[in-house]
């Protein structure tokens, strides 16, 4: 399984949610490959994905595509990342 | 997992921003002091908010700014500002902003671990508080675990 982190720049905080994606999902037990990604690329690094981590701004600019759109809060909440995956994949 | 470099010239605490677009401002010229980027970086990380919106405060209080590596990095290097006034960034959630990260990266396929190590940091939810009450630069440092 695929899952992509996007933020505008593609580093800071899509790296965060990616390795707190990671995190969780060793807590879950679920294997995925996690990506960070940027706008830019989204369209092609989301195409087998299937998971978009994002934030709220980036909601309409993903645009077109499978995967189902997680927003979150607060990068740093574990606890909300395990839940709304754990909805997700669970 | 090694944070970017952290200094004390790097550290601004209870500085005055009228505004978000100050509060970034701050956070450009401390990494400016500290050598890792030019002047140019704050207007940088400033443009990546207004493009995109203020998606860089990404936990209750907490801006993580930043732009893409280009030429105004010259060092990876990461700054902390604590804010005498919170700052509204116009995030749905996490406003206001008390502590403004500033981060500049030379390249993208080494920052994953420096970006661990800030995660390691934060996912402690009592992280921004205590620094936003930090007295002292050394304070901050140790708290990040940069302590000497």
């Amino acid at each position: 399984m695929k899952i992509v982190t996007i933020c505008g720049a593609g580093i800071g905080s899509s790296a965060i949610l990616k390795v707190n994606a990671e995190r969780v999902l060793r807590r879950l037990g679920i294997a995925a490959d996690v990506v960070a990604a940027d706008l830019a690329t989204v369209a092609a690094t989301a195409d087998d994905a299937q998971i978009i981590l994002t934030s709220e701004e980036f909601v309409a600019a993903i645009g077109k595509t499978y995967a189902e759109v997680i927003v979150v809060d607060n990068f740093f909440d574990t606890d909300e990342l395990e839940k709304k995956l754990h909805r997700a994949l669970g | 997992m090694v944070l970017p470099p952290i200094t004390e010239t790097g550290v601004v605490l209870n500085a005055e921003a009228a505004d978000w677009r100050a509060a970034v401002r701050v956070s450009g010229s401390a990494l400016t002091a500290m050598g890792s980027a030019r002047a140019g970086y704050a207007d940088e990380m400033i443009r990546m908010i207004e493009e995109h919106g203020p998606y860089v405060v990404i936990a209750p209080g907490l801006a993580l700014a930043h732009a893409r590596p280009g030429p105004d990095v010259l060092a990876d290097g990461l700054a902390v500002v604590t804010l005498k006034e919170p700052v509204p960034f116009g995030h749905p959630h996490n406003d206001p902003v008390r502590v403004v990260l500033g981060l500049a990266i030379l390249r993208v396929e080494t920052h994953l671990a420096s970006v661990a190590a800030i995660a390691n940091i934060f996912n402690d939810s009592d992280a921004v508080g205590t620094i936003a009450a930090a007295t002292s630069a050394d304070e901050v440092l140790q708290i990040m675990g940069a302590g000497r």
